[in-house]
């Protein structure tokens, strides 16, 4: 898989080591996602179908849409380990409020989302680990979820389910959706200067608050945008689902940490790649059918999304020596 | 006054075996007394197993900022499974199986700290890929009917001594040695002083690499060893047996009074800790609260203690 890169490479000027394995390293998110859809095809061709990746990336967007927040967490070199609960939580406002009571429910996301920004904001304020507030979150969060919802059901409203059902010619909804938060989360994080200035939060943020701006601001921002992430991601899933529990997405958590890495983030430096996290949350549900069609048991499908995130980390970690590599 | 205000600061500790005290007592206040040796019998016994992933986690958290182990929900769940099976019911396999629950948990410690080491991710990514696998193998391997553990382990899991479970008194034992491990020895002194700053003790001479494999070998070795007695707490191993204890790991560790960016820490605490979010739960579910009430609960006052904490660090440093 690393041979496809470096020919086209060699054949033009020769790029110094260190930006050849930069590349190396932006690359490696897209060649494995490519290789496993590659093996999905050759082990079964029918899945190379509308039907077969509709089928395939069906819960592809909520997935793809939590990793988004928790990308934007850990641009502040932060992490949030209630964003499952967060989830599971709004789905459950979807499920039972959001159909009879469209405003109060609508007013409840709008909420969650202030609450969010909050958050970034009390971390930011008392400098507090967010690993320890998130986790007091997560409690609050479930218990929240369970007092709405005690026991799995309730209905999405029809619009919400039709919306998320909606047949797209060519390629089926889910690829335009997550085609669609990459491009426009890479725009904005990487093209645009509010971006630059809230990687630079997290690369060195002495630097931009002696510049002149508020880092309380930038974190409540980020936390708030993430826990926007976290509602569309709730909804999204209700949507397919239907119906919700509070445990539907408690698994997200642990996911959207995998799919951020696997996409190429790093914990600290404001390091973070917006089409890599989608990259890789896509790479982690497509793990799961990868091993369906080996005749693999499920029983391997979390042991396999482990292995892959491995496997990608130690390439890596090969690509990063080449690049220490005088 | 002044001198009980100098031995507060002085055992930070104190704090939540209080908020532990004074919970009880609203409870059997609220029972008008019924049931309360029962009460604080039971919150003995299960605190007893938060405070063995505790020790480990505190130990990992310690050695600084980042460190922090994700793996343990699903190494509960390995090594129960694990127990349980190679007990099969027999008092004679007691000692072997447990012996190769603690070989697995040393083998996991090593695949954790190997993944750091080799791979140079942070710990959390690092024990968050193991804890896929094995929560894998957990499922693969656990798959059979539950097998039921030996009525001799049985009875060492669940029997009391005066109303006092034999497990709460081994384990207090384990803390206490655990609590000499860190304050005395000369590994402890050496994981307090990478969680204080790595750079200055590689500078010092201390091997940051050994200490940190140990700490999380130690770690793995403590969890594993939870699973199987959970298990045989809980008459059987079960996939889902350690899914509260990542969150719980943690929060007996911060509540008990151990300093997140490490190098400060509180072995005693994580009793205090344990034995307060213990009958917090119970006392709210006397009160009648739901479940729902009672998670809310938790995560207020897991989030008050952080800032309390920090308020005081903060003040302390003017």
């Amino acid at each position: 898989m690393n041979a496809s890169n470096p020919l086209p490479l060699a054949a033009t000027q020769r790029p110094a080591p260190r930006e050849r394995a930069r590349l190396l390293r932006s690359a490696l998110p897209g060649v494995s996602l490519a290789v496993l859809l590659v093996a999905i095809f050759i082990m079964q061709p029918r899945a190379m179908s509308y039907l077969g990746l509709n089928l395939m990336l069906n819960l592809a967007v909520p997935i793809a849409l939590a990793t988004m927040a928790q990308m934007l967490i850990i641009t502040v070199n932060d992490l949030d380990l209630s964003l499952g609960s967060f989830i599971s939580f709004v789905a459950c406002v979807a499920a039972t409020v959001l159909g009879p009571h469209p405003w109060l429910g609508s007013l409840a996301l709008l909420g969650c989302i202030a609450v969010y920004a909050a958050l970034g904001a009390l971390v930011h304020g008392r400098n507090l680990p967010a690993i320890v507030v998130t986790l007091g979150m997560s409690f609050i969060w479930m218990g929240a979820a369970i007092l709405l919802l005690p026991s799995p059901g309730g209905a999405a409203p029809a619009w919400l389910q039709g919306l998320v059902r909606i047949k797209t010619p060519l390629l089926p909804l889910a690829i335009f959706v997550c085609m669609g938060i990459a491009l426009l989360m890479h725009a904005f994080l990487a093209r645009s200067t509010l971006g630059v200035i809230l990687r630079g939060a997290g690369g060195n943020p002495q630097a931009i608050g002696r510049r002149g701006w508020s880092l309380l601001r930038i974190k409540a921002g980020l936390y708030g945008l993430a826990g926007t992430f976290g509602v569309l991601s709730g909804l999204f899933l209700v949507g397919l689902t239907t119906s919700a529990d509070a445990n539907i997405a408690l698994r997200y958590t642990l996911l959207s940490i995998a799919g951020v890495i696997l996409g190429g983030g790093e914990f600290v430096g404001g390091r973070v790649s917006a089409v890599g996290a989608v990259l890789g949350a896509l790479t982690l549900v497509l793990a799961g059918s990868l091993l369906s069609f080996l005749h693999i048991s499920p029983d391997w499908q979390i042991g396999a999304q482990g292995a892959i995130l491995i496997l990608v980390l130690a390439l890596r970690a090969g690509v990063n020596r080449l690049e220490a590599r005088p | 006054m002044s001198t009980l205000r100098v031995s507060f600061s002085a055992k930070p500790w104190l704090w939540s075996f209080i908020a532990a005290v004074l919970i009880w007592l609203a409870t059997i206040a609220f029972t008008g007394g019924q049931g309360a040796g029962g009460l604080l019998s039971s919150a003995l016994g299960f605190s007893a197993f938060f405070v063995i992933v505790g020790l480990g986690q505190l130990f990992v958290i310690t050695t600084g900022p980042g460190n922090i182990d994700l793996s343990i929900p699903a190494n509960i769940a390995l090594c129960g499974a694990l127990g349980m099976k190679l007990m099969a019911g027999d008092a004679g396999l007691i000692a072997p199986a447990l012996l190769a629950v603690l070989v697995a948990g040393v083998a996991i410690g090593c695949f954790n700290y190997g993944l750091i080491r080799l791979l140079r991710i942070p710990p959390i990514i690092a024990t968050l890929s193991a804890s896929f696998i094995l929560q894998s193998l957990a499922i693969a391997y656990g798959r059979s009917v539950r097998i039921q553990p030996p009525p001799l382990f049985y009875e060492f899991c669940t029997g009391r001594l005066l109303g006092v479970p034999y497990l709460a008194l081994a384990v207090s034992l384990l803390t206490a040695a655990m609590a000499v491990v860190l304050a005395r020895t000369r590994y402890g002194r050496w994981v307090l002083a990478i969680g204080q700053n790595a750079r200055a003790a590689e500078l010092a001479g201390g091997r940051v690499g050994r200490i940190r494999f140990a700490t999380y070998v130690l770690s793995a070795v403590f969890a594993a060893l939870c699973g199987v007695l959970l298990a045989g707490f809980s008459g059987g191993a079960s996939l889902a047996m350690g899914e509260e204890y990542l969150l719980a790991s943690i929060a007996v560790v911060v509540i008990g009074g151990t300093s997140v960016a490490g190098g400060f820490s509180n072995v005693p605490g994580l009793w205090g800790a344990a034995l307060f979010l213990y009958l917090l739960v119970s006392m709210l579910n006397t009160f009648g609260a739901s479940a729902g009430i009672r998670l809310i609960c938790t995560g207020v006052i897991i989030i008050a203690v952080i800032i309390a904490v920090s308020a005081r660090q903060q003040g302390g440093r003017r």
